[in-house]
């Protein structure tokens, strides 16, 4: 130990300290010629160990920001991607389904009953004029696990298919991942929230908004807030994350329906529109 | 001694060949963690925990409030 310590000291130092080896343990292992096994300039095993701890520290820190870059920034480059992919196939999809020759849609304006989608599949496009032109229509996907939320906007399993009796339960992002209900909180009431299928188009229109504790699930039963009753209107329920970048409790908008637009009979005027006609400006 | 000289001295030719040996180094290192590292870290870290309402055990049956940060 004390050998090598002496190295960083330099020559005086460690002429002493030879010395004081010589002295305490008899002749080095180095042999009597002078040869003491310190080799000038080479540091010491604490001195080592600071630096190669130092550089793994600020290693770690280095990552630490990257992740926050990785998570702040790139899931959303990623997610945007992908759903807009996502999206461009649900609307070729569609557009091949109509052109051979599918069945005219009913003149009943009363919607069709859509087949339960697949888990992790995307089954239908969601437009929400209210958050702006920058934004584009995501997919809605079936299930709310990570991964599925990676993909687009969540449709709890369970919950009624857009047109049916009951609630339309989604989820999104509120940041990250493309964060689809980013701007969630700018709905009002009045605000068209369209779901489009093969069949047409769904329109909701948004009615109250609620924050609400993660374990408030009763916000997506059938009726929103009254778990068990029958449900007799349709309606829609988005929930995101609140306040933003927290998980601490949930933004809710519910919305009721409105009407079906097949596709035969082309989108519906509020798509073309930024806000509902005649509403306020966004803020 | 340090685990970033080692590496530097590791590196062959002569020093621009080695600063753009260590800038794609360095390219990889931070590819890697973007595509492999953090999307399995993700999972993991609280921010990120999406389904809250689900992780009680009426996971499967009950629909929960999802998604976060």
């Amino acid at each position: 130990m004390l050998l090598r310590r002496a190295s960083s000291d330099g020559g005086a130092g460690v002429r002493a300290e030879e010395a004081v080896v010589g002295l305490a343990t008899g002749p080095v292992p180095g042999g009597p010629g002078g040869a003491v096994p310190v080799r000038r300039g080479s540091p010491s095993p604490a001195a080592v160990a600071t630096a190669l701890l130092g550089e793994l520290l600020v290693t770690a820190g280095a990552v630490l920001l990257l992740f926050t870059g990785w998570q702040l920034w790139w899931t959303d480059v990623v997610a945007e991607r992908d759903q807009a992919v996502t999206t461009a196939a649900l609307a070729e999809d569609w557009r091949s389904l109509a052109s051979t020759g599918a069945p005219a849609a009913p003149a009943t304006q009363e919607p069709p009953e859509l087949a339960a989608p697949a888990p992790g599949a995307p089954f239908a496009v969601v437009h929400v004029p209210r958050f702006g032109p920058d934004w584009p229509p995501r997919p809605v996907v079936e299930g709310t696990g990570a991964a599925d939320l990676e993909a687009g906007v969540g449709h709890y399993p369970g919950t009624a298919l857009p047109g049916q009796v009951g609630n339309v339960a989604l989820a999104g992002h509120r940041n990250t991942y493309g964060r689809p209900f980013h701007d969630i909180a700018e709905l009002r009431p009045g605000d068209p929230v369209v779901l489009e299928t093969a069949q047409g188009w769904f329109v909701y229109l948004a009615t109250t908004a609620e924050v609400v504790l993660p374990s408030q699930v009763d916000v997506v039963a059938p009726v929103p807030g009254r778990p068990g009753d029958v449900p007799v209107e349709r309606v829609l329920t988005m929930t995101a994350c609140h306040p933003i970048a927290s998980a601490r409790e949930r933004y809710v908008q519910h919305a009721v329906f409105d009407r079906f637009v097949p596709r035969a009979a082309g989108a519906p005027a509020e798509l073309a529109l930024p806000t509902t006609a005649g509403a306020e400006v966004l803020a | 001694m340090s685990l970033y000289g080692a590496l530097w001295r590791c590196l062959p030719g002569p020093l621009p060949v080695r600063l753009v040996l260590a800038a794609l180094l360095a390219l990889a290192a931070v590819a890697a963690l973007f595509h492999w590292v953090f999307p399995a870290l993700a999972p993991s870290v609280p921010w990120n925990d999406s389904t809250v309402g689900a992780a009680a055990p009426a996971r499967s049956t009950a629909p929960a409030p999802a998604s976060s940060s």
